[in-house]
């Protein structure tokens, strides 16, 4: 096959017959130059090239017979591949082309040890022991309960909004088995059972572009066939990351940032991390100047940087990007050429009077450079259902698109669930309803809630969005250091009995912060967690 | 000359640096022999020189035993600007100042083969359906295993139970339901799971609902183990044929490899230790460390399940190897006699859970509830830190909580859940022999099978030379001209020219009779042109 193969060529080939005749071990070269060089230079390629063949035949006489032996090893089995492999050549792997090899032979194993698994399993082990699943763990053995269990542990650690779930209940109990199952007479189940697009129906996507416009008042427009459906948001960061980077390179993420991001981005694909420090000083803002540092020295280190991954409305703190920022960014995506994740899924949860900039709208208004933004979008924050798993990839990269459809083969919506959802997206007085009602909730109970720790002497910083606040607590540590930070936070878990999220878990640069949910609480909730705290604080204030 | 040469041997680091992205970059800047050959160059050698500004590189490639110079203009590479992706489209560099932003090489990669035939016959049937009543000259889709015989036993039982899909109201626990994320899944979805694969497996073998790990599917389960048990290059043994899609499923974003254990159609495709050996020993030469056997029983795509003796040499064999086993048994209730259907569960049980700690099954509701929909697969692993870390892992493909508990009412009523398996079997025990007899009567033959939903069909006799381009040729004729989509086993990695993958459950009986009707024609056609 191969011979046969190699023989179609344009210069006939007075030796050929030879070569095939000696087997082998015979040398053929054919020289197709008049196609590539089109005359230029022909009598001085026509004296070179002769010497060249003649300096490769002393390397290629050198590595001869190495080659035969390969030749012979990979003789039975490998034959088949190779005659069927230019299309369907998945299977052959050449020694000279494979890539990533150079992770692979990290762990030797003894033939006779446990059988081994892979390099990937250790990392997350270790990050399971961090505060933040520790917390989410103690919670979930002890959980508070007004009558049931009022000495149990509340949660104040998870990012959940519980505040409007009534509205959502409600909804479900008259409409959920219609839209699951069709309203018509007969029930067909053929519409949910049977093969789906793995990015999700497109009568769902287009519920989603509503809705997304809808959350965000109408300032963008959303292209349904723009969008990628993911189960959750998690997935639809991962692909991102799979899409946009390779193994090694890293992404630039402003601190503090919340603690899922480094399972979502890093294990694995096995891209890094840079973080870009924000401080108190600025308000956890993002400054430019700091994204600058951080990229040289990404650079120094010799990372490649492939793009930048925000929240917005920002998690943990709850501040949003200024349009003048969202620019900046743009900029400087540019000026490094290098892409733009923008995290939005707590754009329908704003409360307050600041305005919200979707970086969708800014590339809307600015027509080039769209191809590096890319915006992740979710319904379990802004709907209040987690458990739904529904996520969104919004880009205006086309390539990153049709790379995207593929991998959501590997975390698909189940089709009931998006039948229910179209139902009820595509209610807009419901939708509409719904957003206004949970903002107003969402902003009582953070009015109420940092008014109570304000009374304790705990500043927050200002925010505008999400279900948490950004509380500095830095006048309670005992040292100015992590240590000092998860001895308060082990305090508050073990005395105060409250599961919040330590600063250094966000890979904040100052100590003494702490990130608390309120909107898994109803506000008769509120004193009891500010009595729990004031106990703790007031120990450590006769402490110090 | 002479300085000539020299000043070539000084370009030579500049060429070097230009051989990977030569290797990447588009077809257009090629000789068409380099086109062609490029995944199979073996050694490449590079020489540079300078003329008239212009650095010309002289890549030489050797395959086999020929070499193979080529000479390049390298003003047409992209080394001048931002060398780095390999990726990055050529033609866009050079009109932009700056370079268009890059992708990864997952983005751009071609490893998940989603452009074999296999999915190529999709996208053919796509753009023309067949439709009983309104295209009745259209493709039938006879490359998708979806089964659809017992959807009126669903229907039924969603009509009598309104509590698994309505919601709220009446529905305890809502509150928990919607607001469900945990990745450990609903405990009684966990347990009616459970319950479900031991009742498959007639009772022989015991599923504990706390090594159960949901996934969205088995594609995802399937990524998810080998993420687990294997690193970037390292490779599975994958016994040929196979499902085209665990080329995309165990290779794409996990970097790793497959090697082929080859089977033939001279045992019936069985796995043998010799074939075992020799695919190991292949992957060792290629420096390859091996992790793991990945076996589909019932295998798709020949829809024949494994004999006992089979499993026991394939345990053996990784035990031996100290190497992990990954049993997909997707289509174990679709065997179509529950006593014909042997798990490698039932094995270990057998051995009292000896060597337990390499073994994981895979398991899901797309075949054989019929509901791929769903999006239901699962992972059952008799490793602890497999099943703790795949846990974890499983954020990346949960499902949702709405689907979880619908499935958990559906599966827990025992009633149900046995004349469902019963009647499934018997639906597509009488669509085989249908589809059987059919092509029998046409003259052609297929391999015995006794589960899944499709046949495993031999057409080498009408190939016109026996090798894949003869295969894909008939392909091409069935898929165009008998508008019958079908998978070609060389789709499947099918060491054996001539073989097609051939499913039935996803049509009507109606629509099956045409199918076969067609295939008779074609047959008829080449006799009479024959003789």
């Amino acid at each position: 096959m191969t011979q046969t193969r190699f023989s179609r060529t344009r210069t006939p080939e007075p030796e050929k017959e030879q070569a095939r005749g000696g087997g082998g071990a015979a040398m053929r070269v054919i020289v197709p130059l008049q196609g590539v060089v089109q005359g230029r230079g022909g009598l001085i390629l026509g004296s070179i090239i002769p010497c060249a063949l003649f300096y490769f035949l002393q390397f290629y006489l050198k590595r001869h017979r190495n080659d035969q032996d390969d030749q012979n090893e990979s003789n039975s089995p490998g034959q088949n591949q190779a005659t069927r492999s230019p299309s369907s050549g998945q299977l052959t792997e050449l020694p000279g082309l494979t890539r990533n090899l150079s992770r692979a032979l990290l762990s030797p194993r003894s033939p006779s040890g446990p059988v081994s698994v892979s390099g990937r399993v250790s990392g997350i082990v270790k990050a399971a022991d961090s505060p933040y699943y520790a917390g989410l763990r103690r919670v979930k053995d002890d959980p508070y309960d007004e009558l049931g269990n009022p000495n149990g542990v509340i949660q104040l650690g998870l990012a959940e909004n519980k505040l409007s779930l009534d509205l959502v209940k409600n909804w479900l109990a008259e409409n959920a088995r219609e839209a699951i199952l069709g309203n018509g007479k007969e029930l067909s189940i053929s519409g949910i059972a049977t093969y789906q697009p793995f990015d999700g129906l497109m009568e769902f996507k287009v519920a989603v572009a509503g809705f997304m416009a809808q959350v965000m008042e109408k300032a963008v427009s959303f292209n349904p066939s723009q969008i990628v459906l993911t189960a959750g948001a998690t997935p639809a960061i991962e692909i991102l990351s799979f899409c946009l980077a390779d193994a090694g390179n890293a992404f630039l993420v402003p601190t503090p940032y919340y603690p899922g991001l480094d399972r979502d981005v890093k294990w694995r694909t096995g891209v890094e991390i840079i973080h870009v420090p924000c401080r108190s000083a600025d308000n956890f803002n993002l400054s430019i100047t700091a994204l600058d540092i951080a990229f040289n020295q990404a650079k120094k280190r010799g990372l490649k940087v492939r793009g930048i991954i925000i929240s917005n409305p920002s998690n943990p703190v709850g501040n949003l990007l200024s349009r003048e920022t969202l620019y900046n960014l743009l900029d400087f995506a540019r000026e490094k050429n290098i892409h733009i994740v923008s995290n939005e899924i707590l754009a329908g949860c704003t409360h307050g009077n600041e305005e919200f900039v979707s970086m969708a709208e800014i590339v809307d208004l600015e027509d080039v450079d769209r191809k590096r933004v890319h915006l992740v979008y979710g319904l379990s924050k802004d709907l209040s259902l987690p458990g739904f798993r529904v996520g969104v990839i919004y880009s205006f990269n086309e390539e990153v698109l049709a790379a995207a459809k593929k991998l959501t083969r590997f975390s698909s919506i189940s089709a009931p669930t998006q039948r229910l959802l179209i139902s009820m997206l595509s209610d807009t007085k419901f939708v509409q309803t719904f957003i206004t009602i949970n903002r107003e909730r969402l902003h009582r109970m953070y009015v109420q809630f940092v008014e109570g720790l304000k009374k304790l002497g705990i500043e927050c910083i200002k925010s505008s969005g999400g279900f948490y606040c950004w509380a500095d607590m830095s006048g309670l540590i005992s040292s100015y250091s992590e240590k000092g930070e998860l001895e308060l936070w082990d305090k508050l878990l073990n005395i105060a009995k409250v599961n919040v999220t330590p600063g250094s878990c966000c890979h904040c640069i100052e100590p003494g912060w702490f990130r608390f949910c309120f909107a898994t609480l109803t506000e008769k909730d509120i004193p009891v967690v500010m009595e729990r705290i004031q106990k703790v604080s007031e120990t450590c204030k006769l402490n110090r | 000359m002479f300085s000539l040469l020299c000043t070539g041997v000084c370009n030579l680091l500049i060429a070097n640096l230009l051989l990977v992205e030569f290797l990447h970059m588009g077809t257009h800047d090629l000789h068409p022999h380099v086109v062609d050959h490029r995944q199979e160059l073996k050694h490449i050698l590079l020489f540079g020189f300078c003329y008239e500004d212009v650095v010309y590189s002289l890549p030489l490639f050797s395959h086999s035993s020929i070499l193979y110079p080529v000479l390049v203009h390298t003003q047409q590479l992209p080394y001048r600007k931002g060398l780095t992706n390999s990726a990055r489209k050529i033609d866009m560099a050079i009109e932009n100042e700056q370079p268009a932003v890059g992708l990864s090489k997952v983005a751009v990669s071609e490893t998940h083969g989603e452009d074999s035939p296999y999915f190529a016959g999709w996208k053919a049937y796509d753009e023309n359906p067949y439709d009983e009543s309104s295209n009745q000259s259209g493709v039938i889709q006879m490359g998708l295993a979806e089964n659809q015989v017992s959807f009126d036993l669903l229907e039924k039982y969603l009509e009598e139970h309104s509590e698994a899909s309505s919601w709220g109201i009446g529905a305890p626990g809502f509150r928990e339901n919607a607001l469900f994320q945990d990745y450990h899944g609903l405990k009684s979805f966990r347990q009616a799971m459970a319950n479900f694969m031991e009742q498959i497996r007639g009772g022989r073998a015991k599923f504990d609902p706390d090594r159960i790990v949901l996934t969205a599917g088995a594609t995802a389960a399937n990524e998810l183990l080998t993420f687990i048990l294997a690193d970037p290059g390292d490779a599975l043994l994958v016994p040929t044929p196979y499902y085209p899609g665990l080329d995309r499923d165990l290779r794409w974003r996990t970097g790793v490899k497959i090697v082929p254990i080859h089977c033939d159609s001279s045992n019936n495709f069985q796995v043998t230790p010799e074939a075992l050996e020799a695919a190991y020993e292949c992957a060792e030469s290629m420096n390859l460390k091996v992790r793991g056997v990945l076996i589909t029983n019932p295998s798709n795509p020949l829809g024949a399940t494994i004999q006992r003796s089979v499993l026991e040499e394939i345990l053996d064999f990784v035990t031996r190897k100290n190497i992990h086993l990954v049993s997909d048994e997707i289509y174990s209730g679709s065997t179509f006699s529950s006593s014909e259907f042997i798990s490698i569960a039932e094995i270990l049980e057998a051995h009292d859970y000896k060597n337990s700690e390499r073994v994981h099954i895979v398991y899901s509701l797309s075949k054989d509830l019929g509901l791929p929909g769903f999006r239901v697969g699962t992972i059952y692993s008799y490793n602890d830190k497999v099943v703790t870390t795949a846990r974890r892992m499983s954020s990346f493909t949960l499902i949702s909580s709405q689907t979880q508990h619908l499935l958990a009412c559906m599966l827990s009523n025992k009633e149900f859940t046995e004349n469902y398996i019963k009647t499934n079997r018997e639906s597509l025990r009488k669509r085989y022999e249908m589809i059987i007899k059919g092509l029998k009567n046409a003259g052609i033959e297929c391999l015995k099978g006794n589960a899944g939903l499709f046949c495993w069909m031999n057409l080498s006799p009408l190939l016109e030379e026996s090798t894949r381009e003869g295969e894909l040729a008939l392909w091409k004729v069935i898929l165009n001209e008998v508008r019958l989509n079908i998978s070609p086993g060389s789709s499947c990695h099918c060491s054996e020219p001539g073989w097609f993958r051939v499913c039935f459950a996803n049509m009507s009986e109606q629509t099956l009779e045409v199918a076969l009707e067609r295939i008779h024609k074609l047959m008829e056609q080449r006799k009479s042109k024959e003789t």
